[in-house]
């Protein structure tokens, strides 16, 4: 399967669209961080216009630490299209370009074609989150330099030391890469039916769409799916970044406000890569090879 | 000793019944002709024969052992071209030979790969990636990952196409040199039945999913038996007295020209009664070869 | 003149002289004595940030002060959340204006002690306080409480607690309590969809007061503070 692999990833950074997402990041976060070089304080002034009324807020609040939150508030909803182009990619456009009989024709099962081909998929995922990482953390934090984390939810405003928030960006990343890689199985679930490109692209697309859309409205009728919906989960990462209190309302270092939250959310997002990974095996099995 | 053997395999697409109970062998060191007019299931058998598809009934075995349950074992002894050569168009010619060579448990070394090129006639286009290859380069390509691993079995399905007639002869004469020379096994199919006719050994005519004819070239060209071109002033007249005499058994359904499958022997009597019924003959002409034998036969059944 | 007149106007002046004498109230003055030896000061304390929609944890901060009435509050690295304007409301600044008038209140009893309270009226205009009620232990001259209204920034009640430093008039303690603003983002801004009890969070959350502790560990007394830390 090694061979598969190193063959597979060999494709996949020798082919020129494989690099559009790169760009694609690259181009928003520094964006983004322009911008909010620039004309951070009227943001950032305006985030805290609850506050400033009644408390003067000291220290470097637009700093690394809370432009890569905002960054990863933005991009962890775009970046799974962008992981969709070539996970939707990975079968159906072998069978569009003709290259897939040559493929199954050597000596490998089907299975391991189809395992190696996601697993090198995956990997793609992952240097694709290690690059948002780089630039949205790392270059953050160059530019804007580091403080506490003073983050202003919609109804309450946590403030972590700043010793106490890297590793939570390092548990957030790895919760990151389990949801790109849902939305990498599901592409690659839509590619195993699909002997073109567009439809699992565009199917992948929508489904992120319409499931996220169901997750976010607050319609009763919703809620008994909402808890069983991948999107519901691929948020979850931000749960990282709410402490505990003590009796005192004194915020707990070190702590996460609901630990239980994110390991059912792995577990869902888990359980949703290995159903549809081997929904995918079990078609490409059982399909005729027709292109 | 069969390097393939087919018993009985029949392909149903829903109602369609592309490949209907075919059987089947072909011997160690054949060059095996696989021929039939289009749709009627050499790519079916073809993609069978690799376990592309699977099929509906029936068995193959390929070198004694089960396609189904030893798929691995056989597939790494087979090198195959299957319809047009689809490749990575952002690849070189030369990368494409070093990323199959990682999928066969053989250490394919790095000289191997050049003589690969060499034998193909792409040294030179080595490094130029596969978007700028014409179709026949495309197919030399093809041909070389199938020949890559040195495979015991050679499927080539379709491998002059698109080819120049000295690309065509190139093809031929390796095909040749295979066989003979390193003692392969090839299954070839191609529509240019001159082609065949000069490479194959044996041939198997497939009609609608149905084996018509299977067996040495030799023996199924009829020696008594000659195909008969005949050209008149007057082809609708002609016609028109062969239908009403007694050679209108022979007449074979052709879009252009009169054409008999006629006994050696009778084909003067065949001058005769036509001169007879006043039909201006301008010439009679006679050959004996696989077009026409395959004609001959797909024209009968029709 | 009107004899009516002259007298309204007499009787206005003796009335008023009554409470300008409470300027110079001896309780008053004990306090102000007792803060009179305390030129500057660095303290190292530990702040609490207690506001009900705030998360925040313990930091170590560092106060410095100045006479008159320079005070900064600095968090050890950090960010920090300090009532707006009620830091810089401690009785040294309060006091060391001496440009008020001070009115008896009576006694009140509060954590077990008798209190002797004065309202502070300030009497120059460009002090941005209009006016502070002050709970004092007429034994010790030690203020335990002070109520101040500001112009622009509300209401503070900052209550002081004493140890070591007592004799200085330098707390171990220092609360500052205030009302707090409804806080509410919208989901637009926060991309925090589909909580389906945000409403109830949100109603835990409202119209509460905010306190923000400071308990002093250590005081580095009359060592000279530059002006450059303000």
């Amino acid at each position: 399967m090694r061979s598969i692999i190193s063959f597979e990833l060999y494709k996949i950074f020798r082919r020129p669209r494989t690099y559009i997402a790169f760009g694609a990041i690259a181009a928003l976060i520094i964006v983004i961080q322009f911008g909010l070089k620039v004309d951070g304080k009227s943001y950032a002034d305006f985030l805290m216009k609850d506050i400033k009324d009644t408390l003067s807020v000291d220290g470097n609040v637009l700093n690394g630490y809370l432009i890569c939150y905002i960054l990863l508030q933005l991009l962890l909803v775009h970046v799974p299209l962008l992981v969709a182009l070539i996970a939707a990619d990975m079968i159906s456009g072998e069978a569009n370009l003709g290259t897939l009989r040559l493929l199954f024709s050597t000596p490998f099962t089907r299975t391991q074609w189809v395992l190696g081909k996601f697993i090198a998929a995956s990997i793609y995922t992952i240097v694709l989150l290690i690059w948002l990482a780089f630039l949205a953390l790392f270059l953050s934090m160059w530019v804007f330099g580091t403080d506490d984390l003073f983050l202003m939810k919609s109804n309450y405003v946590v403030l972590i030391e700043k010793g106490d928030v890297l590793w939570r960006y390092v548990g957030a990343f790895v919760f990151a890469s389990f949801a790109l890689l849902t939305v990498t199985s599901l592409g690659f679930l839509m590619s195993s039916i699909a002997n073109n490109s567009i439809g699992p692209i565009v199917g992948t697309m929508s489904a992120i769409v319409f499931f996220t859309i169901l997750s976010t409205l607050n319609i009763p009728l919703f809620s008994v799916i909402k808890p069983y919906l991948f999107t519901t989960h691929m948020n979850n990462w931000k749960e990282f970044f709410d402490i505990q209190v003590n009796d005192n309302n004194e915020a707990i270092k070190g702590s996460i406000l609901n630990i239980a939250k994110i390991k059912t959310s792995l577990i869902v997002l888990s359980a949703h890569i290995v159903l549809f990974v081997g929904a995918a095996v079990l078609i490409t099995k059982k399909k005729d090879i027709l292109s | 000793m069969s390097v393939i053997k087919v018993n009985n395999v029949s392909k149903h697409f829903g109602s369609l019944k592309a490949v209907d109970e075919l059987s089947f062998e072909v011997q160690a060191g054949q060059v095996f002709g696989f021929l039939g007019q289009n749709g009627s299931g050499k790519s079916t058998t073809i993609r069978m024969l690799l376990s592309l598809i699977h099929p509906t009934s029936g068995s193959i075995e390929i070198f004694g052992n089960s396609i189904q349950s030893n798929r691995n074992k056989v597939l790494e002894e087979i090198g195959a071209i299957i319809e047009r050569p689809d490749l990575y168009p952002y690849l070189s010619a030369k990368e494409h030979l070093q990323l199959f060579a990682k999928l066969r448990s053989k250490k394919i070394t790095p000289s191997s790969i050049e003589d690969t090129l060499k034998k193909v006639g792409l040294k030179d286009r080595a490094k130029d990636k596969v978007k700028t290859f014409s179709l026949g380069m495309k197919q030399r390509l093809g041909i070389g990952i199938a020949l890559l691993h040195n495979p015991s079995l050679i499927i080539l399905d379709e491998p002059t196409n698109g080819l120049d007639p000295q690309g065509i002869s190139d093809i031929r004469n390796l095909i040749q040199q295979l066989a003979k020379e390193e003692g392969k096994t090839i299954l070839v199919s191609s529509h240019i039945l001159s082609e065949i006719e000069q490479m194959a050994s044996h041939i198997l005519i497939l009609n609608k999913g149905k084996k018509i004819a299977d067996g040495p070239i030799q023996s199924l060209l009829d020696p008594n038996k000659m195909v008969v071109h005949i050209t008149t002033t007057n082809d609708e007249q002609a016609i028109q007295v062969i239908l009403a005499g007694s050679f209108s058994n022979y007449l074979l359904k052709r879009k252009e020209g009169i054409y008999l499958s006629i006994p050696h022997f009778e084909i003067p009597l065949l001058n005769q009664f036509l001169i007879n019924a006043g039909v201006g003959l301008v010439s009679v002409e006679s050959k004996n070869s696989l077009e026409d034998y395959f004609l001959q036969l797909t024209s009968n059944l029709n | 003149m009107n004899f009516k007149k002259a007298g309204t106007i007499i009787f206005a002046m003796l009335f008023i002289s009554q409470y300008c004498i409470a300027q110079n109230d001896p309780l008053i003055e004990k306090v102000s004595q007792k803060l009179a030896l305390v030129d500057d000061y660095v303290a190292e304390g530990v702040m609490k940030t207690n506001v009900s929609f705030i998360k925040a944890s313990l930091g170590k901060v560092k106060v410095y002060f100045k006479k008159p009435n320079l005070l900064k509050v600095k968090k050890e690295g950090g960010i920090s959340l300090l009532p707006k304007g009620g830091v810089s409301l401690t009785i040294n600044s309060l006091l060391n204006t001496k440009q008020y008038i001070a009115l008896p209140m009576g006694v009140q009893q509060f954590n077990g002690k008798t209190l002797t309270v004065l309202k502070l009226v300030p009497t120059d205009e460009k002090l941005d306080w209009v006016i502070s009620t002050l709970w004092i232990d007429p034994a010790t001259a030690l203020v335990y409480k002070t109520f101040t209204t500001t112009k622009d920034n509300g209401s503070y009640e900052i209550t002081m607690e004493y140890g070591t430093y007592a004799n200085l008039g330098l707390p171990s303690k220092i609360i500052f309590a205030f009302n707090t603003k409804d806080y509410k983002l919208p989901n637009g801004i926060t991309l925090e969809f589909g909580d389906d009890d945000a409403a109830a969070k949100q109603n835990a959350l409202r119209n509460k007061k905010g306190t923000i502790e400071i308990t002093y560990t250590n005081y580095i007394i009359n060592k000279g503070v530059s002006n450059s830390m303000f």
